[in-house]
């Protein structure tokens, strides 16, 4: 028999390696696969801010990599040398919120901005190092069948309602009574 | 007259098919035995679902590399329509001109829409000696992603690895 589709569901649990804002034990994980190059993703991020707000401790935000529009991005690469510096998050919002300046030098500016060593940041980025990271992330994505970004992932489900603040606090309110 | 939604089943021998993927090239299905091989309707070039559909497969290649199997896009779209998308988007695999006649191929795999004029969003996984091991049709709205087919074709080298183990 031919298969049907089926909404898909998150194959690889948030785990100690993910990027990850708020209380672990949430009632409620919001998963973002998102591209620092799109700009729907750079679009959402104020009511995604807004969403983590006014969920507050009832929601743990989680963000992965799904690079799309460029096949070796350096954005993505700069946020997990960042993060390896403690600055994941700090470098993640400068990142969204300046989207039209993330050419490799744009980036290293960015770092010492945020008080990083940029130097090091600069280093990271030419040898590749955290390229697998974003690949693992890319793959786990793939897996879970994202498509595109940004997609979300609401306890595991992946939410396929339309971007406005109020439905996705509707969707964040029911998950989290589920989990009541 | 085929009807939409009626996609050939699992283990059904694939209907073998010619079809040119540049002006001056074509790909027969069966040359590729041996090989598995990812077979990804899409309706059309151009569209934004479509577009994000391939990108994701582009950015998968050294999977199906690793795996040795062989990725197709196939629409009702023309040689010189495919070539330009392809540059345009960096789609790094093969694009089937299903175009003359038209949508003969996407008729032979059940997936015709004849009201659209196009195929549906469907994709196939066809084994070493092209039989039909795993399909999927999606709504024509929705971007099915590309865990599917990779799942498919790891499922695929697990057995080969398996046999050749046994």
């Amino acid at each position: 028999m031919s298969r049907s589709y089926n909404p898909p569901t998150l194959t690889v649990p948030v785990g100690p390696d993910d990027w990850t804002e708020g209380p672990p034990d949430a009632p409620v994980t919001f998963v973002e696969y998102g591209d620092f190059e799109c700009p729907h993703c750079g679009a959402m991020e104020p009511v995604l801010k807004e969403l983590r707000r006014l969920a507050g401790p009832g929601m743990r935000f989680v963000f992965r990599h799904f690079p799309l529009t460029s096949s070796h991005p350096f954005a993505e690469v700069a946020a997990e040398a960042a993060g390896a510096q403690g600055a994941f998050w700090p470098m993640h919002d400068a990142l969204l919120a300046n989207q039209d300046a993330l050419a490799l030098p744009d980036l290293v500016d960015r770092a010492a901005a945020l008080g990083l060593n940029a130097r090091q940041v600069a280093d990271d980025l030419t040898a590749h190092v955290y390229e697998p990271n974003v690949r693992d992330d890319f793959m786990s994505g793939v897996r879970s069948s994202v498509s595109g970004t940004p997609t979300f992932f609401i306890s595991g489900g992946r939410y396929d309602g339309d971007y406005a603040l109020d439905s996705l606090v509707r969707a964040v309110q029911k998950a989290g009574r589920a989990a009541r | 007259m085929s009807h939409p939604n009626t996609l050939l089943p699992v283990g059904t021998p694939a209907p073998d098919f010619t079809l040119r993927t540049t002006p001056d090239q074509t790909i027969t299905l069966s040359e590729l035995r041996g090989q598995p091989v990812a077979l990804i309707f899409y309706p059309a070039d151009w569209s934004p679902v479509c577009t994000d559909e391939l990108a994701i497969f582009s950015q998968l290649q050294p999977e199906f590399e690793r795996m040795n199997a062989q990725v197709l896009g196939i629409s009702v779209d023309g040689v010189w329509c495919h070539t330009a998308f392809a540059d345009a988007r960096g789609v790094n695999f093969p694009l089937l001109a299903d175009f003359e006649p038209k949508g003969a191929v996407a008729r032979a795999f059940g997936v015709y829409r004849d009201q659209e004029g196009t195929s549906a969003r469907a994709s196939f996984v066809i084994d070493t000696d092209g039989v039909i091991a795993w399909n999927e049709l999606s709504p024509v709205g929705i971007n099915p992603g590309a865990g599917g087919v990779l799942q498919a074709l790891e499922a695929l080298a697990g057995a080969r690895a398996a046999e050749k183990a046994g």
